[in-house]
């Protein structure tokens, strides 16, 4: 169709420029100021709400930082009768079963992911990865209830007694799995917090393994490999610093983590060397003593330094991940 | 692109292999019956066909008759996609690589493949070629950098990157890249090289490259080329396939495929009447 054409057609050229229209006509304008502000308004919200938080518990636990100085996170001391609080024994117990889930995750959701991305005959694929998900839907506090009534009596029963025969009289490691098989204590709580951040995990992972370019593992199964190498070389290399995020990301989860924790991590002020001993995590010392602090009470403000503390580690795990996993989509 | 046999330059015509030469060539791989399903898409149909050895072996075709999945069956490169499937013999030196027992490994050790867009691996040219070399031999140092020089100067890119080899070869233009993946395939020393519309993505003067190269390495290597440059087919080609709707409508020396073809589909398709 030509131009002339157009004109000559029943709705004349005149009448496509819609005449009377004025050019700085004001029609919802206001709609649209509103709308922008709105706008404006539930991004500033954001902002507000995390420095809120933050203010609120910075100057929560100040009083225990004032009284203990920043002895305060490297104090093992937790005794309420004397009025002595330090966080280290939470610090510890929440880096040791946050690190030890990622230890038991890490390879269980990698496996997972690139099962379900490159080996799964396609007609499980879908089922398989909607069970992953569902475990996501199970409630935290059933995962308590599980581990604490199902996985620890099995954990004292028959894993924890082989593990502790079988390694113990090691030098040096023989340590880490020393001591009576109680069933509930930091090992078991890494292997409930593995469980619980592995959906999550696996989703990420998968995102990351499908991101790989098909051309790129065909060239390479091309020259020979086997699907291991594919894996080993190019697929998990390819992806190298967005998994790195993805676990960081998981290991945000792990961190604060508090029901399940509380129930099967034995809850006892103190370190030991074995991973089969109680200890206490920052979430779960939460949980279990907010109940008794009285408002104003030294006890209270420890409390809010540990959530503090909490919220600079999350915080810290959290940005290091996004640079990880923004860095790689920039190059 | 209109081809008529009364248009071919003789420029082109020595390039077209000849006859005589076809009669007293072994076969390197014997197509027998093949047929291939992508789940119940019946993609090829009946295929039989000899590639000579030490030769070079066009297929041509429209978009879709099957000529790159021949290609991704030879390889069993198919394999790694569930539900496809494929039913026949393909004899490389008389033994069945669809057979039992067969590991595609070795099959695509002993077959390499160059694929349409240049797929360097994200680290540094050496190690490209490295990777390959590494999965099936332990090499010495001294070996592996013979090697590597071997295959780079083979592939007629060694002189463009010999000073720059520990540099990430995502660096290269897509010619040299694709020179870079056609030596990475030669470095593991295969007998058989496949090439999947190798020029598709390049510039004429890569292509131009691209095909002396084809034309050096049959001396040494058995060729299977897939294209759509129906010219490039009969510059470097001795044997030509033609595909249609999955079945192979004629396999003849090229110089018959081009000057007269006994099908009129061929006819149709090389004059440019369709595809």
């Amino acid at each position: 169709m030509t131009l002339e054409t157009m004109a000559d057609g029943p709705e004349g050229a005149a009448t496509l420029s819609g005449p009377g229209r004025s050019l700085t006509s004001s029609r919802g304008a206001k709609v649209d100021i509103a709308f922008r502000f709105a706008l404006y308004a539930s991004g500033i919200l954001v902002l507000v709400v995390i420095g809120a938080i933050m203010v609120q518990l910075f100057f929560g636990g100040l009083p225990a930082l004032l009284a203990f100085g920043f002895e305060f996170f490297t104090s093992t001391e937790w005794d309420p009768v004397s009025d002595q609080y330090g966080a280290g024994v939470m610090l510890y117990g929440t880096l040791v079963t946050s690190v030890l889930a990622l230890l038991f995750s890490v390879p269980a959701s990698l496996g997972i992911a690139f099962f379900l991305t490159e080996v799964a005959p396609i007609p499980t694929r879908k089922p398989i990865g909607i069970a992953v998900q569902l475990l996501a839907a199970v409630p935290s506090i059933i995962y308590g209830m599980w581990g604490f009534f199902v996985v620890a009596p099995i954990m004292k029963e028959y894993v924890q007694p082989i593990l502790i025969d079988g390694l113990s009289w090691l030098p040096v490691i023989g340590y880490i799995f020393a001591g009576p098989a109680k069933g509930t204590g930091i090992f078991t709580t890494s292997l409930i917090l593995a469980l619980m951040i592995l959906p999550f995990m696996t989703s990420m992972y998968v995102e990351v393994l499908e991101s790989v370019p098909g051309v790129i593992k065909e060239a390479s199964y091309g020259v020979g490999s086997t699907t291991w190498e594919v894996f080993t070389t190019v697929s998990v290399p390819y992806g190298r610093t967005a998994i790195i995020g993805a676990t960081m990301l998981g290991l945000g989860r792990a961190l604060g983590e508090t029901m399940a924790v509380a129930f099967v991590v034995g809850n006892a002020a103190r370190i030991s060397t074995s991973i089969f001993a109680s200890g206490a995590t920052i979430s779960s010392q939460l949980a279990n003593n907010f109940n008794e602090s009285l408002p104003g009470s030294l006890l209270q403000a420890s409390l809010l330094e540990l959530g503090f503390a909490l919220f600079v580690i999350s915080f810290l795990v959290l940005a290091l991940a996004r640079y990880l996993v923004r860095s790689r989509l920039q190059g | 692109m209109n081809i008529n046999p009364s248009d071919i330059s003789p420029a082109m015509r020595t390039g077209i292999g000849d006859k005589a030469s076809l009669a007293d060539t072994a076969t390197k791989i014997q197509v027998e019956n093949l047929n291939f399903y992508y789940g119940d898409n019946h993609a090829l149909h009946d295929i039989n066909m000899a590639v000579p050895a030490q030769r070079v072996t066009a297929m041509i075709g429209p978009s879709g008759c099957g000529k790159s999945t021949l290609l991704r069956v030879i390889n069993r490169m198919y394999d790694l996609y569930p539900g496809q499937r494929a039913v026949g013999r393909v004899l490389l030196d008389n033994e069945d690589l669809l057979g039992k027992g067969v590991r595609a490994t070795t099959v695509r050790s002993r077959i390499g493949m160059v694929f349409q867009k240049p797929t360097p691996f994200p680290m540094s040219i050496w190690d490209n070629i490295a990777y390959g070399i590494k999965l099936h031999e332990s090499l010495s140092k001294a070996d592996l950098e013979a090697r590597i020089e071997w295959c780079l100067t083979k592939s007629a890119i060694w002189g463009e990157v010999k000073d720059r080899l520990h540099k990430s070869a995502l660096g290269l233009s897509g010619g040299q890249q694709q020179r870079l993946c056609i030596a990475r395939t030669i470095a593991v020393k295969p007998e058989v090289i496949l090439l999947d519309e190798p020029t598709s993505a390049l510039d004429p003067i890569s292509t131009a490259r691209i095909e002396e190269l084809i034309d050096e390495l049959k001396s040494e290597f058995t060729i299977v080329i897939v294209t759509h440059n129906m010219q490039q087919a009969a510059r470097c080609s001795d044997v030509t396939g033609f595909f249609l709707l999955g079945k192979l409508i004629e396999f003849e020396p090229t110089n018959e495929i081009f000057l007269s073809p006994k099908h009129q589909k061929t006819q149709d398709y090389i004059t440019g009447r369709f595809g």
